[in-house]
Formats: C-alpha cells, sequence, structure tokens
C-alpha cells in the first residue's frame, strides 16, 4: 500500500533540489509491502517527531553564531517546532554540529554523541564539519565529522546562511518521516 | 627613547640596538629577565604592558619576540628578542612573574615550539594534547597524520603541573607540582557548554559554591591559524582573520591587511579608508549588541537576548547588501575594499543610526537599572587596573577598569584621528562597568560614523597591487582596536611571498587569562555573568 508520506508543510514538495533519491529510498522501502496497521501507527509517529526535533547544539565556532541568528526572532526556528535546543544529549534527538572540528574536540565529539538516545540525527553545519574547509591542511583539524561519526544531512556554506540551516534540516524532517518503526523488523539506521 | 636606550645599554652591555619599524633590542636569554625587569620598573617609562609573545624558529636558533609598551601611553613600543640554539632540549627564562600574560603565552610558545620556560609555574602544553608528537611551527615539524591519528579515546585530565626551577645557586631542578588539592571538589564547566561563549574548559574547584581555583585549558578549536599562512601567500593569509574573532572579522582583517601595506609601503585611497572606519564601526557595534545579548542571556534575561539579535540583522543586512556575506563579510584586500559601497548605503545606515539611538534608549530603560542585573553585576568580578595591565586586558573589559587603553586614540589608524569620539572609561572595575561600556561604545561608533557617513569621497576603492606581493626583509606589527580589544598581527618576512612567521595577538586569551583572578571566591552562578561581561570568544584563543 501507498502510505508513505514525505511532504511536510514548511515547503513545497516540488521545490526541494534532489526528490529522485528520496523516491528511489521509498520504492526500496515499500518493495516488500507494509502492514497497514503499523503502517499507520508509523505515520503517526513521524508526523509527531519530525514537527519537534529537539537539537543539541555542538557549536564550536562561527557557525554557531549563525545558529543563534536563526534562532532568534528574525529567522525563528520556533516555526519548525525547533526551538528547544537542548544542552544535555539525553533529551536531544539531532545533534547540529556547527564549527570546525579538532583533534582534541573529537573524542568528546563522539562521546556526546554516544550518549544521545536513539533515534538520533547529526546535521553537519558549515564546511569545516563537512570538511576541514578553510583549514583542510592544518596539522589539528580533523577532515570531516564523517570520519567519526554517521552524518544525516550537510549543510555547505561558511557560515552558512540561517535559510540553508533550515532547508537542511526541513531535507532532514523529510527522512524523519520515511523512518519505519514497527511496519519492519530491521530497522536501518 | 634616548634615555630608554641608554637605560638599556646600562643594564645590559652587550646588548644589540636596532632601529626598525620599533625599537629592537637583541640580548643573551641569561639576561633577558634583568632587563624585561629593569624596563618594567623604570620611573621614567614604564614598559608595563607585555603586548605580545611570540615565539620564532629562526633557523639556526628557536627565539621569542616580546613587544613591550608603556600602559599609559601606548604607542611607546620596545620589542626585545632573545634566542636559544639549543633544539634539544631549548630552554629561556620566564617573564610570568614580571607580566601575568606571559604565562599562557609561554605555554602556547611551548606546545608549538618546544621552548620551555624556567621558573614559569606551570610548563603543560596550552592548546595542544600533552601526548602530540612534534612542534608544529618549527620549520623540521613532520606534518605526517600517522603519527597524530586523530584518536576518539578520551583520556583523563591529570593535574599535574611538570615546571622547571632555578635554585639560588643557579642550578635548574624539574619539579611536578598539582594544579588543584587533594581534596579539593572539582566541577568541569566546558569544553562543550553553552555560556562558556565557546568550546573553553575551566576546571573549577569548589568550595561550597564559592569558587577557589580555576585551571583553563584550552585549544578545544586550535586550527593551526598561523602555521597555514605560513604556507600561504600575503592575499590567500586574510582570510583565515575573518574566522578569528568572527564576531570583530573585519576589524581583525583590517589590521592585518594594514600590517602589509605598510610593510610593502602601499597607499589606500581615501575612499577605502572612509569605507573601512564605517564598515569596522559598524562591526563593533554589531559585536557589541551580540555581546549585550549574550551577557543578558547569560544572566537570565531571554527577551533581551531576542532584542540585542534583532537590532543586529539590520546590520547583517546592511554587510550583505555590501559585499554578499553576512558575519564573516571578506570585504577589505590588500591596498583598499574588495566591494563598493551599494547606493542606497547612506540612507540604511541613517537609518540605522536613528533606530538604534532610540533602541539604547530603551535597552538602558528595562535592563540597566533592573533591580536583579545591578546585584548580579554591581561588585562582581572585581579586576584592578594594576591586574588589568599585567594581564593585558583591554577593549571595553580594561576600559571598564579605568585603563585608557584605545588604540585607535593612542595610535590613530585609518581616518580615527579625523573624527571626534570620546574613549569611554569606567573606574568601578566590576561587571556593570564593562556593562555600561559596550554600550556606550556603541553611542561612541554611532557619533563616529555619523560623522563621516555624508562625506564619503569618490574615486579608487583599491590601489593597483601587484599579482604576487612580496614583503621586504624584515618584522613588521600593527595593532587595531578590534571589539574585544587589542587586536595584533606580527609578520616576519625573509623577502619570500609567504611570510616566515605570522603570530596574532588575540584580546581574549588576555581576557581568559584574567577569570581566574576575578572569578575566585565569587559565587559559582555568578562566574556565568563574569565571562558574559568580559565577552571572550574562543576561537580568537586558540587560532
Amino acid at each position: 500500500m501507498e502510505i508513505k508520506d514525505v511532504k511536510i508543510r514548511n515547503i513545497p514538495y516540488e521545490e526541494f533540489n534532489d526528490n529522485e533519491t528520496l523516491e528511489k529510498y521509498l520504492q526500496e522501502l515499500q518493495a516488500n509491502g507494509v502492514n497497514v496497521v503499523l503502517g499507520k501507527l508509523d505515520e503517526i509517529i513521524n508526523w509527531g517527531r519530525s514537527n519537534s526535533l529537539w537539537p543539541l547544539i555542538f557549536a564550536t565556532s562561527c557557525c554557531g553564531i549563525e545558529f543563534m541568528s536563526a534562532a532568534a526572532a528574525h529567522h525563528d526556528i520556533a516555526r519548525f517546532g525547533m526551538e528547544v535546543t537542548r544542552n544535555s544529549p539525553r533529551q536531544a534527538d539531532l545533534m547540529i554540529v556547527a564549527g570546525t572540528i579538532v583533534h582534541k574536540m573529537a573524542p568528546l565529539l563522539r562521546r556526546v554523541y554516544d550518549q544521545m538516545a536513539e533515534p538520533k540525527y547529526v546535521l553537519a553545519m558549515g564546511a569545516c564539519t563537512i570538511s576541514g574547509g578553510p583549514f583542510v591542511n592544518s596539522y589539528h583539524v580533523v577532515q570531516g565529522i564523517d570520519k567519526i561519526m554517521p552524518v544525516d544531512v550537510f549543510v555547505p556554506g561558511c557560515p552558512p546562511r540561517p535559510e540553508s540551516l533550515f532547508y537542511g534540516l526541513m531535507q532532514l524532517q523529510r527522512k524523519v518521516k520515511v523512518e519505519q518503526f514497527l511496519g519492519n523488523q530491521e530497522r536501518k539506521r | 627613547m634616548e634615555t630608554i636606550k641608554k637605560l638599556v645599554l646600562d643594564t645590559v652591555p652587550g646588548a644589540l640596538i636596532e632601529e626598525k619599524q620599533k625599537l629592537t633590542i637583541t640580548v643573551d636569554p641569561q639576561k633577558l629577565h634583568l632587563l624585561a625587569s629593569t624596563l618594567r620598573t623604570n620611573s621614567e617609562l614604564p614598559f608595563d604592558f607585555l603586548v605580545q609573545l611570540t615565539g620564532v624558529d629562526r633557523g639556526d636558533e628557536l627565539g621569542v619576540n616580546y613587544l613591550l609598551c608603556n600602559s599609559g601611553d601606548l604607542s611607546k613600543e620596545i620589542v626585545l628578542k632573545t634566542g636559544t640554539s639549543d633544539r634539544e632540549n631549548p630552554l629561556l627564562y620566564s617573564v610570568a612573574d614580571l607580566y601575568e600574560t606571559a604565562h599562557f603565552n609561554e605555554r602556547e610558545v611551548y606546545a608549538l615550539l618546544g621552548i620551555r620556560f624556567i621558573n614559569n609555574p606551570d610548563m603543560r602544553k596550552f592548546l595542544l594534547n600533552a601526548g602530540w608528537v612534534g612542534y608544529p611551527l618549527r620549520k623540521d615539524y613532520d606534518p605526517d597524520p600517522h603519527l597524530n591519528p586523530v584518536s576518539l579515546e578520551s583520556h583523563d585530565i591529570i593535574d599535574k603541573a611538570p615546571r622547571i626551577r632555578e635554585l639560588e645557586d643557579g642550578s635548574l631542578v624539574e619539579e611536578v607540582g598539582n594544579v588543584f588539592e587533594d581534596d579539593d571538589y572539582i566541577i568541569n564547566i566546558g569544553p562543550q557548554h553553552p555560556s562558556t561563549h565557546g568550546v573553553m574548559h575551566f576546571r573549577t574547584s569548589l568550595d561550597g559554591e564559592v569558587v577557589k581555583k580555576i585551571d583553563v585549558h584550552s585549544g578545544y578549536i586550535h586550527r593551526g591559524i598561523e602555521k597555514l599562512s605560513e604556507s600561504m601567500m600575503y592575499p590567500q593569509m586574510l582570510h583565515l582573520t575573518d574566522r578569528l574573532d568572527y564576531l570583530s572579522a573585519n576589524i581583525n582583517r583590517h589590521g592585518l591587511c594594514m600590517c602589509i601595506e605598510n610593510a610593502a609601503g602601499i597607499e589606500v585611497p581615501l575612499r577605502a579608508q572612509y569605507i573601512r572606519t564605517i564598515m569596522d564601526e559598524l562591526n563593533r557595534i554589531s559585536s557589541h549588541l551580540l555581546a549585550w545579548a549574550t551577557h543578558t542571556n547569560d544572566l537570565g534575561a531571554v527577551t533581551a537576548f531576542i532584542y540585542g539579535m534583532r537590532e543586529r540583522e539590520i546590520l547583517l543586512d546592511i554587510f550583505e547588501k555590501t559585499c554578499g556575506g553576512r558575519l564573516i563579510i571578506n570585504q577589505n584586500v590588500v591596498g583598499g575594499v574588495m566591494f563598493d559601497l551599494y547606493p542606497g548605503f547612506r540612507q540604511d545606515v541613517t537609518a540605522f543610526i536613528v533606530y538604534m539611538r532610540k533602541q539604547l534608549k530603551e535597552y538602558n530603560r528595562f535592563f540597566s537599572h533592573n533591580v536583579i542585573a545591578l546585584g548580579r553585576m554591581i561588585n562582581v568580578g572585581l579586576l584592578k587596573k594594576e591586574d588589568a595591565v599585567s594581564h593585558g586586558v583591554t577593549g571595553p573589559s580594561g576600559r571598564g577598569s579605568g585603563w585608557s587603553c584605545d588604540i585607535r586614540k593612542h595610535m590613530p589608524y585609518a581616518l580615527y584621528d579625523q573624527v571626534e569620539f570620546d574613549e569611554v572609561i569606567r573606574y568601578e572595575c566590576d561587571s556593570y562597568a564593562r556593562y555600561r561600556n559596550r554600550l556606550d561604545e556603541i553611542e561612541q561608533s554611532l557619533h563616529i560614523i555619523e560623522q563621516l557617513i555624508d562625506s564619503i569621497p569618490g574615486g579608487e576603492i583599491c590601489a593597483k597591487t601587484k599579482a604576487v606581493i612580496r614583503l621586504p626583509e624584515g618584522e613588521f606589527f600593527s595593532r587595531v582596536e578590534a571589539a574585544r580589544g587589542e587586536f595584533g598581527v606580527f609578520i616576519e618576512s625573509r623577502g619570500d611571498k609567504f611570510p616566515y612567521r605570522v603570530k596574532f595577538r588575540s584580546p581574549s586569551l588576555s581576557l581568559v587569562s584574567a577569570m581566574p583572578l576575578i572569578c575566585k571566591n565569587e559565587k559559582i552562578s555568578d562566574f556565568i555573568g563574569i565571562g558574559g561581561s568580559m565577552d571572550y570568544v574562543i576561537p580568537d584563543i586558540d587560532r
């Protein structure tokens, strides 16, 4: 049955740049069919989760300031239900890594990630977290946080504008919407 | 300065005195401490402010440059140089007993160049992990990533500080001292804590809820900018300065451009000077607004945070319309600025000045006299003037301790000698003085912009420069007033298109180095508020 709904309210479906990947992923998920009852339950759970992602801000440098701009009144992250920034990893669904990660910080970042409760997501904000950015040749910079933990969404920019961050967060909302909790025994993460 | 030269020769007869960009004196390592203490305590012109302490690998020797100046007149400067040719176990004498700010700087030199300082009570590596292989700023450093792989294993922090002490008879002993006492109750504030304003790690020992001692661990955002700069051409280096103290990005970049322009003898067109000055002041306002917003947020006023960010957003729009960037604006280049002003710039800025004046009144009305705010700021975090000078605490925080330390007044650059403004100084030395200073500086910045905005001349925005800029051989300094205090640049050039050594003097390092002093015997809850009033930016410290 066709029950997976990847539309989110904040932005029209057509305005996303890359819909093919998601559609292909959906087809894969639906290849084996979905139980009607469990599928509906999944849909309700995911609807709730995708509209109240609570982020933990792992801000180390400039990108953290752009996140503050995003959280303030002008851009207002509360429109997406994400204004509840958690300082404790236990209460967060999503970690926004904003800023350069260096050798000394890497074990701590990994530890905070390990402390988060499942299901958990990671958004890499800014060039430094993606690849090392302007500091890629430095002796002390980790060249991309995907080397030390799984990442769901990359938001490029140096630093990314709040609008780019929102776009990345909405991509994540869609990703949350197609998760299977009950319908599939082997949940992929 | 003639008397100073005489004083130097009287103290150390063999000293080599050179007239470079600054008066430079080279002495033997054994004589350095004697000379520094004589210069610091002489009655005529005491050099009591250590501005920069730079470790340099000069090839044949490992050395240190000290830029000293007089705290009453910042334009009276002197450079001391010393060095040792021993690369295996380089030892120099510490000046930490004369200048508190030398403490952290010497530990940083140890981490990056491997020079250990005799008589410094704490010789742990400052920015890097204790187990780091090699000394990155040495020219023969091996950058092989296999030597220093990314480790995901956390290590326990060992509170033992090695040190080298000189005994009465001149022999050296290596000792290990305890940072904390055995039965101290220690909590970790940071490295990832929302109110340390970045990734700073304060190990704090408590007696009840009173702070006994703070041990600062840094380097959680050490990006090796100084080493990176050594492999970049001068125009390529520029974008790294924006990312040091990202809140005063334009001012930092102005400092570096000025240093290169002075060294290469490039004349900056008048229009570019106007644009630079106006943008610097707008940048300062946006930084102070954010500082105000986060400080009030630290004290529990979330609404004030939203207000500060709201006004800041107008400035960010102006930046964006000028050059496309919001936070990091990449406006200055060697010889001028990259982008001209957009047609509606004057109207936008004039409207902002009117609006901001109104908002400042509102800020003062609803927060500056709030009973809770006053209770948490007045007589909290006292920093006396002598301590401010010794720690090198400049900017609004230093001026809150009654120290006139505004580079714009003491050594005017760009157009600051042609505009009229007051240096805001307060003598209460507490958090509240620092808080009020920032708001008053916004007013002064508006006043400066007002005088310039109507008379921007036409003409070129950038001088013609060669595609490859080579600086003549020598050592070049420049100092500018960033939003948090004095930002300094040191470039040592060997006539190449790459710099030989670059050092950035970070205002925030001094601010943090004063934190253990001013938080002692305060409540742990006030620690956050004091940190907000000092307003440090961590990537600026770690570089």
